[in-house]
């Protein structure tokens, strides 16, 4: 697509001082936010639509642990791991959580390395999140598995509330399957940039236009999300 | 704010030209074009014509109603099915795709001066999933147990339950995959909508200068794009509870004596989520009437329109109120006194703006010279129609007079003043506005005409009556209304009278989709801008406009939209897009 980033900015123009100066940065000539590029500022906007799609799934879930009548299954001992003869709470949770946080790490990196037009180390740190992050949904597949054998489906488990199995199903279901969108574009992303398309203008194959560096800086801001999503999944679900 | 109208200010050009996706065939020019105009096209034939099912089915409705007993094939089953689908076409389908997806899509990049949407491929898969939602919803009136009669609002439990027709077939789940499809479907369109006026403006034109049209699509869509997620949220737990048997909103129930094996959910929390989304709906379908009613009276009564800056604060303010105010729709819920408290002053405060509004149309009409041209009718028809049924609306958001009125046909008469009448004469005074720039061809005057008189006086007739029978007590939802105390002898006949009138409604409709399709071919030549109007989409090399909108050099926008009879100016308009100074415009500084 065409170079919407920071090229000029238009002369300073004086300003009217407090509200009216904010109403009038607001409302400039042509675009709202300078150095803003279409791409990025479509990705933060469907973001924010995204929060409120997590945070309804959030209140619904907490509306419905405080509706229930059924005690709610205690969730350190639901989510803890039997190792070396001991159950130690939450320990997968907080691998995952780890793994997680250090994809947004390896991400940050990638993205740093396009804006170098590094291509070699960019497609590898991206590889690298994007494998992290098949981690994290091949845990969350070991997770739901070994809940499954121990008997929690949707509608019921052993433990209590039946709105514990169906919050935790639908809310990790639909954060796992943010993960692995984000995968899968993660891959899409870092085999156009290992061939060089972003430095050819190579058009893409469904849009036919071409791709430009800061799609690793979008690819990043959606994983970023995905990632923080996660922390409040972690702390009103698993700690709570 | 800097004044730039001289011709030698223009500022620099920040945005680069658009890279375009030229066509190569036919298919890809007009089935799967990425041109928004063409998008636009698909949008409102496929909401006009899914809109005809929801016409057809208020028909049946009214027979039902009208005349009770005589329709056999009209089973109270039936009669559910034909309210919920009637209900949701029209403010999903109809409604919400037509204004966004259908004048969104078109008037958006023309106004402000864009050669397309910023990302055209996102937007034209953004139509092809809204024709799959339709085609799902379509599809459930052909499913074995017929469409979901769990009334437009889904409420739960009944409306998975067996009594509600389609509550254990497949009814609901294909109106809950549907709905999921079309927010999906809208929120890539929505995106493109909402960047593209932040981003990708011509030079020239502040977000200060853009036509109320834009103003109002584009707050709706930033609306749509925040309440649409509780919907997606509600309908895909509502679709687990059906199918996979989770209770969020099913408490422990027992239907026929036997305990089913639901429990522990909240049927309010189904309530909060649908009209966290609902209520923003209203205003959804509203502000993009209130910005092209705007433009339609400017225009119209050749004068700029009055307090130009407080209509696009009052556009704003509602829609951010329209966010704190669902519960009103929720009085009868059992809610605690002050929540209802808190929630009936939300609701009153919105009069503020809207007031503000109407007063404003009313001023800019003041001493104008109004031409009483199709589209202004409609716009004069819009501004009683929808002063007429806020002020019910006034009624219905106090606690303590909603309550009795609750679930009577009041209520069925006040949101179809409001959201459904008002939006759309203002759709129908849009597309006498617009279509000559869309064909090249003006729709023909006396088709109009008729449309119009038998379309705004059938209406009232429609619903003037329903109030009165409303306040009488008169239930809705009700298949029949014979051997009920309150209705009386009188209100059996004022209820024939309301079904007759629907039919002649319903008839100038075809009426006009006849005029659509005959002046297409037939109509007078309209050239470039028949309406001497302003705004960038009059100013276009070639009516209609060609791909990438403008010809070679995008416009330059040197003043607001609303330099109409200018003092001192020769024409009584001038274009945005003209240069120099004229006389003594009215822009705000």
């Amino acid at each position: 697509m065409a170079d919407t980033t920071l090229t000029h900015i238009g002369q300073t123009q004086p300003r009217p001082a407090g509200l009216q100066g904010v109403a009038a940065d607001w409302s400039s000539d042509q675009r709202a936010f300078k150095n803003v590029s279409w791409g990025k500022a479509m990705m933060w906007i469907f973001l924010l639509s995204d929060t409120f799609i997590f945070g309804c799934f959030l209140l619904s879930y907490m509306t419905t642990r405080m509706s229930t009548r059924v005690p709610w299954p205690n969730p350190s001992e639901v989510f803890a791991l039997h190792i070396g003869g001991s159950d130690i709470p939450l320990i997968l949770i907080a691998i995952m959580t780890f793994v997680l946080i250090s994809s947004s790490g390896t991400m940050a990196m990638a993205v740093n390395f396009g804006y170098r037009h590094d291509r070699r180390k960019t497609a590898i740190l991206m590889l690298l999140t994007a494998a992290l992050g098949a981690t994290f949904v091949g845990m969350q597949a070991f997770e739901w598995t070994k809940l499954i054998t121990e008997g929690v489906r949707p509608w019921g488990n052993p433990w209590g509330a039946a709105q514990f199995g169906s919050s935790f199903f639908m809310i990790t279901g639909f954060h796992g399957t943010h993960v692995t969108i984000g995968v899968i574009f993660l891959i899409i992303v870092a085999r156009k940039v290992w061939r060089g398309d972003y430095d050819t203008g190579r058009p893409g194959f469904f849009t036919s236009r071409k791709g430009r560096y800061e799609n690793v800086e979008i690819m990043g801001l959606y994983w970023h999300f995905v990632d923080l999503v996660w922390v409040f999944i972690f702390a009103f679900f698993y700690l709570w | 704010m800097v004044d730039i109208t001289p011709a030698d200010a223009v500022p620099p050009a920040e945005v680069a030209e658009m890279e375009l996706y030229h066509p190569h065939s036919w298919w890809t020019k007009y089935v799967f074009s990425q041109d928004a105009k063409v998008i636009a096209i698909q949008y409102s034939a496929t909401a006009t014509a899914i809109g005809l099912v929801a016409l057809v089915l208020s028909w049946l409705m009214r027979l039902q109603l009208g005349f009770p007993g005589t329709f056999d094939f009209i089973t109270p089953e039936a009669y559910y099915q034909f309210i919920t689908m009637h209900g949701m076409i029209m403010v999903i389908y109809l409604l919400t795709a037509l204004f966004l997806g259908g004048f969104g899509n078109y008037l958006i990049p023309l106004m402000v001066g864009a050669r397309d949407m910023v990302f055209p491929y996102v937007n034209m898969l953004s139509y092809w999933i809204y024709l799959l939602a339709v085609l799902v919803l379509v599809s459930s009136f052909f499913a074995p147990g017929g469409p979901t009669g769990a009334g437009w609002t889904l409420y739960p439990p009944q409306a998975i339950m067996t009594g509600t027709p389609g509550g254990q077939d497949w009814g609901i789940m294909l109106m809950l995959i549907s709905l999921i499809l079309f927010i999906i479907g809208f929120t890539m369109g929505g995106l493109n909508y909402v960047v593209t006026v932040l981003q990708a403006r011509t030079r020239g034109m502040t977000l200060m200068r853009l036509p109320l049209t834009v103003w109002g699509i584009f707050t709706a869509t930033v609306m749509a794009l925040l309440a649409f997620p509780a919907l997606f949220v509600a309908c895909v737990m509502m679709l687990f509870d059906r199918a996979l048997g989770t209770s969020f909103f099913m408490p422990a129930i027992v239907e026929m004596g036997e305990q089913l094996q639901h429990g522990g959910g909240s049927p309010i929390l189904f309530q909060h989520l649908f009209w966290f989304f609902g209520h923003p709906e209203v205003y959804i379908v509203a502000l993009p009437a209130f910005g092209i009613v705007s433009d339609l009276i400017s225009t119209h009564a050749r004068k700029n329109i009055f307090g130009y800056r407080m209509m696009v604060w009052a556009i704003v303010g509602i829609g951010a109120l329209s966010f704190v105010v669902w519960a009103h729709h929720m009085y009868v819920s059992g809610m605690h006194p002050y929540f209802g408290f808190f929630f009936a002053t939300t609701t009153l405060i919105i009069a503020v703006p809207t007031a503000i509004k109407v007063y404003n149309w009313v001023l800019t009409l003041w001493r104008g010279d109004i031409h009483l041209t199709i589209p202004m009718l409609f716009a004069l028809a819009f501004i009683v129609t929808f002063v007429n049924g806020g002020l019910t609306g006034l009624f219905l958001g106090n606690v303590v007079v909603d309550v009795p009125l609750s679930d009577t046909m009041f209520v069925v008469a006040h949101f179809h003043m409001v959201m459904g009448v008002a939006p759309i004469l203002v759709i129908f005074g849009a597309i006498y506005h617009w279509y000559p720039k869309v064909t090249g061809r003006m729709l023909n005057e006396a088709m109009g005409r008729f449309h119009f008189w038998v379309t705004f006086l059938g209406a009232y007739l429609i619903f003037f009556p329903m109030h009165y029978i409303g306040l009488m007590g008169v239930p809705r939802r009700y298949n029949e209304l014979t051997d009920m105390t309150v209705m009386t002898e009188s209100a059996h006949h004022l209820n024939s009278f309301i079904s007759i009138m629907a039919f002649m409604v319903g008839f100038a409709q075809m009426v006009f989709l006849f005029n659509l399709i005959w002046s297409i071919r037939h109509g007078r030549e309209a050239g470039g801008n028949p309406w001497r109007a302003t705004t960038l989409e009059w100013q276009t090399p070639q009516t209609p406009p060609a791909h990438g909108n403008f010809g070679k050099e995008l416009p330059i926008v040197y003043r607001w939209a609303y330099d109409y009879s200018v003092p001192g100016a020769k024409e009584d308009f001038i274009p945005q897009n003209m240069p120099g100074s004229f006389g003594s415009s009215r822009e705000p500084a």
